[in-house]
Order: C-alpha cells, then sequence, then structure tokens
C-alpha cells in the first residue's frame, strides 16, 4: 500500500473554491456523508484528555505493583520502594500507570495487526471496492465506533485502510510514550490508557466488519446457528484438524478445500480459542473444543493429526507439544512461525510428502488457501500411521504415578490456583480418581506443573487430571450460538429506551479469556443468573464458550434455553474477541438511534451519555492478555465499568470510586445547569472481585445510571437487594446511597427499605431525577 | 525466606517475619487505631478455623473488622458484627488514604492485620499497593504463607504450626 496525502479544511477559501469540511486523501476520494462532523474526528492522545480527566476525577487509580522495581532500562533496575523514584524520574504510580498503557499498546496493536493482515489479504481477493455488509437492511449503523472515532463512514473494504492508517499512527505515538523519559504523570499515562483502549475498539470494529462482509459469516443475527461444543464431540475415528488462535482465513482454507474436493464428512475440522468460533461463524461443520485453557488438554489427547496455528493465545511451545504426539505442526502467520521452514513457495505435494515422511515436524505456509490444502492432505495421510497417538496415561498408570507423590508441594507453588494436587495424588494412589478428576475444571490448563524442575520426581501432574477426568471428557458435549456479529438497529430502538430508563436492568458482557479462579462453569451460571432477571446478556470468545460448556436443570445449553435476540433475557453471542466491538458499538447505537444524539466524531458527548445512562457492565471473570486490557480499557474511556475475577488483580491497577464522597457523585442537570448529586452511579470503573458472589452482588449495582427512572431504579435495586440479600445474608448496607426517593423502593420491600433508610437518617435527593451530563458545554440552557 | 508461590519475587523490601507470635500481640496492643481485613480464604481450611481465629483476636484486641465479600455472613454467624463490609480493593485502596478511617474522623489507622484475602496473589497484590502507597501504614499478614510485601508475616508454615501461632495470639490477648 502507498502512502497517502490527506488534505482537510473546516472552511476552505480558494479564488476558485469555497467549501466546508473539505476533506482530500490523494490516491483515493474521501467520500462525504449527510451527517455533521462533531468536534473530534481521529482524536489525538490529548484531544480527549479533558474527558478522560473527567473519569478520573471520579475513579481514582488504585496500584497494585508485582514488585518493588522498574527494569525496563539500562537505567535500573531501580528501586521504586517506600516513595522512591528512579534513575529517569519516574515513581510507582507513574511506573505503574506506564506498565498498563504498555499492556493496552500490546493490546490494541495485536488487533490493529491482525485487522490490517486481514484486510489487506481481502482487499488483495476481493477487490478495495468490496462492499461492506454487517446486517443488511437491518443495520444501517455499521460501524457506530469507527464513525465515532473517525469521522470516517466506511462503505469498502478500501475504506477501512483509511481508518487503520489513523489507527497505526496513533499506536505508534502511544507505544512510544513508554520510553524512558517520557511521560511521568500517572494520570496522564491513565489518559493515554483510555486512548489505546478506544483505539483498540476501533480496529477491533474493522477486523470483524470486514470478515464478517467478506467471509458471509451471519450478518447481525439472533439466529445465528448453534455449533457443537466440548472435548466429546469430536469424531476422533476420522483425521482431525485442529486450528488454534485468531485469525481465520488460514482455517477458512482448510474448509474451502474440503468442500472443493468432497471432503467435509470425511475429515474433522475443530478449533480452540477465536479462530474455532470464526470457523464456526464460516463453516455449520466446523465444531469448537474450546477455551484456550483447553489447548494443552487437548493437544496431548493426540486426537489431533495436524495442529494449524495462526496468531495470538497459542501456547508458544506448540510445536515441542505437537512433536510429543507425532501430530504435525503449520504455521500461517509471520508472527508465529515457530522455527519452521518457509514452504510457501513449494509445490503442495512436495510440502505433503516431507511433513508425511517426517522429513519435517512442520511447516511455515503463508499462503491461506495452500496451507489449508496441505493440512487436510497430510491429515488424511498421517491419521491411519499416528493412531491418535496420546499421552493421556490409563487410570492404572495415573495410580502407579500418583504413588510417587512426595508432597513437597512444589506443583502447587507453581500452580497459579494454587490446585491442592498433593492431597489428590495421595487419593489416587489409593484408587480414589475423584479428587484429582475435581481438579479438572479449575485446572487453568497452563502446564506449569509440568515443567522441568519442578516436580523433583517428575510426575506430570496436569496430564494426572485429565487422565482422571478421561469419561467426564467423552461426554463434554454441548451447543454453542455461534457468533451473531452486530446488533441490529431496530433491536436497538426496541430496548433503548427500557435500558435508559432502567427498566431492563442492565446489559452485562461476559468477555475475556479463560484464566478462570474457579470453574468455567461460574461464568455459566453467571449468565444465566442474570438471563433469568431478564438482564441483556452480552459475551464474546472463551467467554461465549465457557457460557457454553454447561447444561442447566433442562440438560440444555443455555444457548439452548435463551435466545439470541438483544433483549432482556436473550444471551448474544457477538462472535470473537474483535466481537467485542460491537458490544461498545450497541451502546453507542443507543445514544445514537434511540437518543439521536449525533455521531459522527462526537466521542465525548456520547460517551457521557453513555456514561451517565446507558445500564452495562463488563465481566472479564477469566481475563488474562494484553488483549484484554486494551478491551477493558476501551469500555472505560466510554464510562462503562468492567469487573475482573481475582487473576484480574495482575493487571496492577484498580480505578475505583469513593461511594461516600459526595462531591465526586455530582452532575451538571443539562436542563438548568446547576449541579445535581446523584450517588455512586456507577460506583466503579475497574474491580476486582474476590469471590463468584461478590461479582454477582457488583453487577446490579454498576448497572445503575444517573438517568434511571423511579421505575428502571425500583427494579436495579430489586436485584441489587435480592442478590445481597441471597449471597451476603442481609441488606446493602449503601443502599441509602442508591435510593433518590421512596418512589425508588421496590414495592415489596418497603417496609424493611424504609426501616433501613430511617436509621441511616436518609433524606431524598434533592433533584433526583436530572438529566445528567459531565460535560459542561452540552448544557442546554444557562441560569440568566 | 521464599514467597509460597515460587515466581513471586517481591524486591528489596520485604516482610519481618513474624517468629514469635507474641510480637503481634504486642503489636496490636501498641496500635492505636487497628483494623483487621478478612477475606474469604479463611473459610476455606478446616471448616474456618482460621475464621475462628480471627474472630477470637479481633475480639481480644478490641480490633475493628472489615469483612470481605460474603465474609460479613460468616462473621456474624460467629458471633462478631463487624465494622464495614467492603471488596478488598475498596477497603485497601481506601486505605492509602492518609485522611480515611472507618471511624470518619480524619485520623488515619496505623496497623491493618490481613487474613484470608485470598487467593495468595491477590493478597500479595493489596499488600504491594499498601506498602508503596499506605507509608503510614504498619501491615501483619496473618495467612499460613509467607507475604513478603506486608510489613510483618509468617514463614510458610504447615497448618498445624500455623494454628499453633494463631493460638498463642488470641490467647496473649485474651490475657
Amino acid at each position: 500500500m502507498g502512502s497517502k496525502l490527506r488534505i482537510r479544511a473546516d472552511e476552505l477559501q480558494l479564488p476558485w473554491l469555497k467549501a466546508k469540511g473539505f476533506e482530500l486523501s490523494l490516491g483515493r476520494v474521501a467520500r462525504e456523508w449527510e451527517e455533521e462532523e462533531g468536534p473530534t474526528p481521529m482524536p489525538d492522545i490529548a484531544s480527549l484528555r479533558e474527558w478522560d480527566k473527567r473519569l478520573l476525577k471520579r475513579y481514582k487509580p488504585f496500584y497494585l505493583p508485582f514488585c518493588d522495581l522498574c527494569c525496563l532500562c539500562t537505567f535500573g533496575k531501580c528501586d521504586l520502594s517506600k516513595g522512591k523514584r528512579g534513575a529517569c524520574g519516574i515513581d510507582m504510580g507513574g511506573q505503574l500507570s506506564r506498565i498498563v498503557l504498555l499492556s493496552c499498546c500490546i493490546g490494541a496493536s495485536t488487533h490493529c495487526g491482525h485487522a490490517r493482515h486481514m484486510l489487506d489479504e481481502l482487499i488483495e481477493k476481493y477487490g478495495r471496492d468490496y462492499p461492506l455488509d454487517v446486517g443488511g437492511e437491518n443495520v444501517y449503523l455499521e460501524a457506530p465506533i469507527i464513525r465515532l472515532v473517525t469521522g470516517i463512514k466506511p462503505r469498502t473494504l478500501g475504506d477501512l485502510e483509511d481508518v487503520l492508517d489513523y489507527c497505526e499512527t496513533e499506536l505508534v505515538h502511544l507505544l512510544s510514550c513508554v520510553h524512558t523519559g517520557q511521560e511521568g504523570d500517572n494520570l496522564d499515562f491513565e489518559s493515554k490508557v483510555f486512548h489505546a483502549g478506544m483505539i483498540d475498539h476501533v480496529v477491533m470494529e474493522v477486523a470483524d466488519i470486514a470478515q464478517v462482509s467478506a467471509f458471509g459469516f451471519p450478518k447481525a443475527d439472533p439466529e445465528a446457528h448453534l455449533v457443537e461444543l466440548g472435548m466429546g464431540v469430536i469424531d476422533s475415528s476420522k483425521p482431525v484438524i485442529l486450528v488454534i488462535g485468531h485469525n481465520v482465513p488460514p482455517a477458512i482454507g482448510v474448509a474451502d478445500y474440503l468442500a472443493k474436493a468432497g471432503l467435509e464428512d470425511k475429515v474433522e475440522v475443530c478449533g480452540i480459542c477465536c479462530t474455532a468460533i470464526d470457523l464456526s461463524r464460516y463453516s455449520r461443520k466446523a465444531k469448537i473444543v474450546g477455551p484456550i485453557s483447553f489447548q494443552l488438554r487437548f493437544v496431548r489427547s493426540g486426537v489431533a493429526d495436524v495442529i494449524m496455528v495462526d496468531e495470538q493465545c497459542i501456547r508458544t511451545d506448540i510445536l515441542q507439544e505437537a512433536q510429543k504426539v507425532n501430530a504435525v505442526l503449520i504455521t500461517t502467520h509471520y508472527k508465529n512461525l515457530q522455527g519452521l521452514p518457509d514452504r510457501t513457495k513449494d509445490p503442495v505435494d512436495q510440502i505433503v510428502e516431507d511433513l508425511v515422511e517426517g522429513k519435517l515436524p512442520g511447516a511455515a505456509i503463508l499462503d491461506p488457501e495452500k496451507a489449508g490444502e496441505v493440512a487436510v492432505k497430510v491429515a488424511m495421510q498421517i491419521a491411519p500411521k499416528r493412531r491418535k497417538m496420546g499421552l493421556i496415561p490409563t487410570e492404572e498408570r495415573l495410580m502407579e504415578e500418583s504413588r510417587r507423590c512426595t508432597s513437597c508441594f512444589s506443583c502447587v507453588r507453581s500452580c497459579p490456583n494454587t490446585l491442592p494436587i498433593p492431597e489428590a495424588l495421595a487419593e489416587a494412589g489409593r484408587g480414589n480418581l475423584k479428587p484429582l478428576s475435581d481438579l479438572y475444571e479449575p485446572c487453568v490448563g497452563c502446564g506449569k506443573c509440568e515443567q522441568e524442575g519442578v516436580c523433583p520426581v517428575g510426575i506430570k501432574p496436569h496430564t494426572l487430571i485429565v487422565g482422571a477426568h478421561r469419561r467426564e471428557i467423552a461426554e463434554e458435549k454441548f451447543k454453542m450460538r455461534t457468533g451473531r456479529g452486530a446488533i441490529q438497529d431496530i433491536e436497538i430502538r426496541r430496548v433503548g429506551q427500557p435500558i435508559v430508563m432502567g427498566e431492563i436492568p442492565g446489559v452485562v458482557a461476559f468477555v475475556g479469556c479463560s484464566n478462570f479462579p474457579g470453574s468455567w462453569k461460574e461464568v455459566a451460571r453467571m449468565a444465566e443468573e442474570f438471563a433469568r432477571r431478564k438482564y441483556i446478556i452480552c459475551t464474546t470468545g472463551c467467554s461465549a464458550m465457557a457460557i457454553g460448556m454447561y447444561r442447566d436443570e433442562n440438560g440444555q445449553s443455555l444457548y439452548e434455553t435463551y435466545p439470541g435476540v438483544f433483549d432482556a433475557g436473550g444471551i448474544v453471542n457477538c462472535g470473537s474477541c474483535v466481537s467485542n466491538s460491537h458490544i461498545a458499538g450497541a451502546a453507542i447505537k443507543i445514544a445514537s438511534i434511540f437518543a439521536k444524539r449525533r455521531l459522527r466524531a462526537n466521542y465525548e458527548e456520547i460517551a457521557d451519555y453513555i456514561h451517565n445512562r446507558v445500564g452495562a457492565v463488563g465481566v472479564a471473570w477469566g481475563a488474562y492478555s494484553q488483549k484484554a486490557s486494551s478491551i477493558a480499557s476501551g469500555f472505560w474511556r466510554l464510562g462503562i465499568p468492567v469487573i475482573v475475577g481475582p487473576h484480574g488483580s495482575k493487571y496492577r491497577r484498580a480505578l475505583l470510586g469513593r461511594k461516600e464522597d459526595r462531591e465526586v457523585w455530582k452532575v451538571i442537570d443539562a436542563r438548568t445547569g446547576k449541579e445535581a448529586y446523584v450517588g455512586p452511579v456507577p460506583e466503579h470503573l475497574f474491580f476486582m472481585a474476590e469471590t463468584v458472589e461478590e461479582a454477582m452482588v457488583a453487577i446490579p449495582k454498576l448497572c445503575m445510571r444517573a438517568s434511571d427512572t423511579t421505575k428502571g431504579r425500583s427494579i436495579k435495586l430489586n436485584h441489587y437487594i435480592d442478590l445481597h440479600r441471597r449471597l451476603f445474608g442481609d441488606l446493602p448496607d449503601d443502599l441509602h446511597l442508591f435510593v433518590r426517593t421512596v418512589a425508588d423502593i421496590p414495592v415489596t420491600m418497603k417496609e424493611e427499605v424504609m426501616a433501613f433508610l430511617k436509621e441511616k437518617g436518609w433524606k431524598e435527593f434533592e433533584n433526583p431525577n436530572p438529566d445528567p451530563t459531565l460535560v459542561p458545554r452540552l448544557i442546554r440552557v444557562k441560569e440568566g | 525466606m521464599e514467597p509460597w508461590q515460587k515466581a513471586e519475587i517481591p524486591g528489596p523490601v520485604k516482610a519481618v517475619l513474624i517468629t514469635r507470635p507474641e510480637v503481634v500481640a504486642v503489636l496490636i496492643k501498641r496500635a492505636k487505631r487497628p483494623l483487621f481485613v478478612v477475606g474469604t480464604e479463611a473459610l476455606k481450611e478446616e471448616g474456618g478455623k482460621p475464621l475462628d481465629y480471627a474472630v477470637r483476636i479481633a475480639k481480644a484486641g478490641k480490633v475493628p473488622v472489615v469483612a470481605t465479600a460474603q465474609m460479613a455472613m460468616e462473621l456474624k454467624k460467629r458471633g462478631l458484627q463487624p465494622a464495614a463490609r467492603m471488596a478488598m480493593v475498596e477497603i485497601c485502596s481506601r486505605l492509602t488514604d492518609p485522611k480515611w478511617s472507618l471511624h470518619g474522623d480524619g485520623q488515619p489507622h496505623d496497623l491493618v492485620l490481613m487474613l484470608g484475602l485470598g487467593p495468595y496473589y491477590m493478597e500479595w497484590l493489596m499488600g504491594s499497593g499498601l506498602k508503596s502507597f499506605a507509608p503510614h501504614l504498619r501491615t501483619i499478614s496473618l495467612n499460613r504463607f509467607y507475604q513478603p510485601h506486608c510489613s510483618w508475616s509468617f514463614p510458610n508454615l504447615s497448618a498445624e504450626e500455623w494454628y499453633k501461632n494463631l493460638e498463642k495470639i488470641a490467647e496473649e490477648l485474651e490475657k
């Protein structure tokens, strides 16, 4: 792609031309659209700083260093403990916010690189003028984040290049801020964190609307098809190809070749992580093994004959793991070559021969179509020879192994979840496999317990856990609704008002990875609880799989029980990681479609609207990655709170409100320009819950908003009080901060709540229903 | 002394080891405004035996308790009314404010006891947050495993040794 020159002018006056909002790209003509441009088209790092500061005034960072040191440059190591500054002058607050920014830059760059790579390939294949279509007539507002941030209304794949040009520039600037001797103020770092998150949401939207349009994925379809999910659904009697990662074109190469060769019923294709979801959006025959925590256990089962990886969230020792089970590895992306020779330009038959005969353990093939063809041909030829060679021991063998345990606890001290492995091994040694089998669900599958030098006698606890669970694994057979993509405009019209009024009590997005502190079923149980309570449940990625790997009391998966519509009680799987953009997009669409706020390049106003009116909360219960941090930060800039599980504390920074501090919970009533106290809504922006119970009580609380009507607040309080009472045993002790008038109190709880409020000396709020904003320029009528 | 989780390396400032539990009792008695934060891990061993000790220590030492997550309910079952319920990050972030205290009088707490703030890594991070951003505060981990970011901590102990230590602290305060 060549370089471009872009000229923009708010007002242009030449002897031969007078124009407003003039924009010209050399090489491409930027097309105008009907909506007037807002104040911040393609904002730079400082453009939205004031908005960020408004949020950061409410939500103060609480930093949690892993250690006392900074090790980033050769000035150091520097000891930053007890208020010391490093050789460059940075203090611990600055350093920690810098680390958060670094994490978000990594995350956003990863999505951006993914988007760019895919877009380049799609443009090469389909051309720049290939039209975007994410939902036909049902989705007029096709790219809410892109429109909001950049001011561009993309119509074709080629238009998305302009969007990525902007994002890449911003990411380079953001990353450069992490360099030694740049930013020193922690709050300015935090503002940059928000900027990285906002950019991340833009690039995720680029990636998903490009692939939805070009590959014909479900287009905003609430009834997207159901997919088979779980290790038990994989037919190991066939040759099996396993795809892992996030960039789906090579996996599509497999599906296309199978279809072309008439082999769809002869070869099993399954996947782990987001490539699996995206492949299932493309092919109804694709199956999903599970989230990333299933990588090691499934590879070691030996079921896969060929493992094909693309990018992101792939074990970096995947080649060694593949070799242990005599599976062939095909890498398909220059980001992840695994030391394998690049065979992209070689003839297919030659590559196949070398792989089948074992001359190579694997190959890098950077052409998705060729990679697909090679994968199929190799799988078919080596499957009979491998006979599904796996590493999972028989019950007899694992009991024997278990008896060798010396109870040194070295494995426990290496385990992220501190699982009681020695006790379980002792029981297994006595013939009782249940305690060991019970560790299967809370095991995150990292394999740290098996690393060289951990166990002094060489026991492999992870492998034994999987072996003890062998029978249950065979029954891991579930259904998951594949990613539907965007939310339809008509769905937004239907739910916009009840969400903003609070009558739909909230939108809860279960997103992120599978680094769960306990079983993945905790995510499913949370989703079920809030779907029953008529919240709108959205989900993506590994959390979408976790929700699927659970049966309710009727023996069905939640995707079978609950509809996929964006409405009260729906469970909406948007798709893979990059489909998180549709969740943010739905919040933006509420402001645009329902409230008719100007969207184009009008970030601050839309974020202000969402923060004060749209009762949405993200729950990343098993977040582990840098991508998860940048996704979260994109939600923060929109004023949407995010809850993480205990492992999320390792992101090293919370953003917390102080509910008792009345001053920070004042908004401006846009109708009068006067300040109004609205209570701590939402109380936090980034919160780590210690337990599922704590998360479940926090969710309804963080869905309260300043704009709730009395009916809406009453409904939200009903859920908050009910869950608090059920899980914490009594009434919330901060109830008086959320009850604005007597009419807010749920009818069935009136007596009890009134008695509590009396005890607290509660008084009705002076202005319980302001038209809330944090942005003075949005005051419509000024006094005098 | 090594931290319990092997990859956790704290840096140059590490907790003083509690080798004599009586010292903890003395520190509690001498503190002007102590606080006890009790988390859910206290429930997970031997039917909540660590929590029973927390109750005894809090009562005997007259230390107000902040219960995290669902622990207020558990403390009440054991006859102790917690002074407040807050999430772990909520109480720890407030403790970094030198003007904040449970009593609301602008005088900060000077000693914080922690028990059961689980999982281990979460207590690790809360301890480090307080170490770096609450210089006015001393922290004592009463957990079974070494927490180097606190001011004082037990070494890694067997369950029996741990209970013996907690018993001694409770006894000293009950005298």
